[in-house]
């Protein structure tokens, strides 16, 4: 994860930066492993991750491996100005999938035709609220894996 | 217990210039728009012994205060979370004033965004910690981060596009009276409003607010010394902050309800704490970075129900002589955007009866902070 201290991949997207919390996600993530935390006592998932549960108060947990199925909850298409990597794909989407596990452990991401496509690689028309998707994984070239979400009827 | 109600008043108001670009820099604008605030109280800069802004205000007290000839200062805040924090100066300085903190309070912005830098553009301070869950996947701007929520909302509720215009137009036709304006010569049509580009998609260029450098500010005094200023006292009815249980930020997808907002949790404690309701409210500035958010906001401060926000702006609701007379002075939509601050000031136009798009006898108005971040709201009445 050396590669994070970088802001930016040479073509211009910004690198995720985790905080102490959101480092274990994205370790998963290079394994290909979509998780989330979930919490030791209580048993409840949780998303974005925090030091302790909110709902019990616990500092227990571990991280619960999901199916990477889920829905569209909602989705925009930016349009420039924008970074100049994100304005060369513009307009592309960005989503929010609801898991399948959980519909309020909600993830921010991007649909994709393929899991190294652009950013811009499904038609706009294809999106709609409540599709459903799964989740794949893109290792980028400076060695960070980000998950992103194919449609399951493209 | 003790109560804040009435128990303090604004005085005085000040504004420099709107412009897309304006020479002097930040610090300049600010000791203009307060020594004007001063001013128009009929209060000497040495009198001034408290200070409130926002925490991403860039010139401090220490530079206001030794600038402008304050006095000796006992109490100074700032409020985080861009333009949520804006009402919540004055409710900071109402606080200290009315618990015998300080006497004179000033309270302003000054923010050159129409010629400095987007914030969004700087790759390397990605500080909010959800940023790592949103920022890589190109959502980048508020633009984009409010126009997620605007999709849901218009999913589940059925508001349209011309909803986002009424309120659009609403702000537009208010600056088109108030010279003071970046749009005060700039009239918008539904015909430009439908066929302007995309920011994001479905936010158009005319649902996102202005690009603005000025400043403003206001004093805040007691009750008591109001009674003997310049100008017929506004007094301060109501405060409210607000962070909701589980919010996250403009980005506020990870809670039960992302479509309730800070501004539900301000309006209880705002009306648990008013002897008014919102029926009684004669005109209202609510923070306008994004149109959605009027629709959102009506919703949150109970001016109508859940869901009923868009319809709620049908039939000129928003306009003078409709139901709300909305962002009187244009708003961050169409007079400038200073994170919020002249919505605090045109709220006290309208009740000494001098704004450029008076309603006539207003005498109580809900002023809000930014929606969508953790809030403050403010109740004015004459």
């Amino acid at each position: 994860m050396s590669s994070i201290m970088k802001a930016t991949t040479d073509n211009g997207l910004l690198l995720p930066v985790p905080d102490q919390d959101g480092a274990p996600f994205w370790e998963f993530a290079a394994r290909g492993e979509l998780r989330v935390q979930v919490c030791g006592a209580c048993g409840r998932l949780r998303f974005p991750p925090r030091p302790c549960c909110p709902h019990c108060q616990s500092f227990d947990s571990a991280w619960r491996a999901m199916s990477g199925r889920g829905r569209i909850w909602s989705y925009v298409l930016p349009h420039p100005p924008l970074l100049p990597g994100y304005a060369a794909q513009a307009p592309y989407n960005a989503v929010i999938v609801e898991l399948a596990e959980d519909p309020g452990i909600r993830l921010v991401g991007n649909v994709v035709a393929a899991p190294a496509a652009a950013l811009n690689s499904v038609d706009t028309s294809r999106l709609r609220i409540g599709a459903a998707v799964r989740a794949c994984f893109h290792e980028i070239p400076e060695g960070v894996t980000v998950p992103r979400w194919l449609l399951e009827r493209p | 217990m003790a109560s804040l109600k009435d128990a303090t008043a604004i005085v005085g108001t000040g504004q420099t210039a709107f412009a897309k670009r304006l020479d002097d820099p930040e610090k300049t604008l600010a000791c203009r728009a307060i020594l004007a605030a001063l001013d128009d109280a009929g209060i000497e800069p040495s009198e001034v012994d408290a200070f409130a802004s926002y925490t991403m205000e860039e010139t401090d007290e220490v530079e206001v205060a030794k600038s402008i000839g304050a006095g000796d200062v006992t109490f100074f805040s700032k409020v985080g979370y861009g333009g949520g924090g804006s009402c919540a100066t004055v409710a900071h300085l109402a606080a200290a004033i009315s618990t015998g903190q300080a006497t004179v309070g000033v309270a302003w912005r000054s923010r050159k965004r129409g010629s400095g830098k987007r914030p969004w553009t700087d790759v390397h301070a990605q500080l909010p910690t959800p940023a790592q869950w949103t920022r890589p996947f190109g959502l980048l701007r508020p633009a984009d981060e409010i126009g997620m929520l605007t999709r849901r909302y218009m999913h589940e509720y059925g508001v349209t596009r011309d909803h986002l215009f009424n309120v659009a137009l609403a702000c537009r036709n208010r600056a088109n009276q108030n010279p003071a304006a970046m749009m005060y010569e700039r009239p918008l049509t539904r015909e430009m409003y439908m066929t302007s580009r995309w920011i994001s998609e479905p936010l158009c260029l005319f649902d996102n607010c202005l690009e603005t450098d000025g400043a403003l500010a206001c004093v805040v005094v007691s009750a008591d010394r109001a009674r003997d200023c310049r100008r017929r006292p506004v007094y301060v009815h109501s405060v409210a902050q607000a962070l909701p249980t589980q919010h996250h930020g403009m980005v506020n997808y990870w809670n039960d309800d992302p479509l309730c907002g800070p501004a539900w949790t301000a309006a209880r404690q705002l009306w648990k704490t008013a002897d008014i309701t919102p029926d009684d409210i004669d005109v209202a500035q609510i923070y306008d970075a994004f149109t959605p958010l009027i629709p959102l906001s009506l919703e949150g401060y109970g001016f109508c129900a859940r869901g009923e926000g868009g319809a709620f702006t049908e039939g000129g609701a928003l306009e003078i002589g409709g139901r709300l007379p909305l962002n009187t002075s244009g708003g961050g939509l169409s007079e400038a955007y200073v994170h919020g601050f002249n919505l605090i000031t045109e709220g006290v136009k309208q009740l000494r009866g001098t704004s450029t798009a008076q309603v006539p006898d207003a005498a109580t108005c809900l002023v809000t902070a930014g929606e969508g971040v953790p809030t403050s709201a403010l109740l004015l009445r004459s």
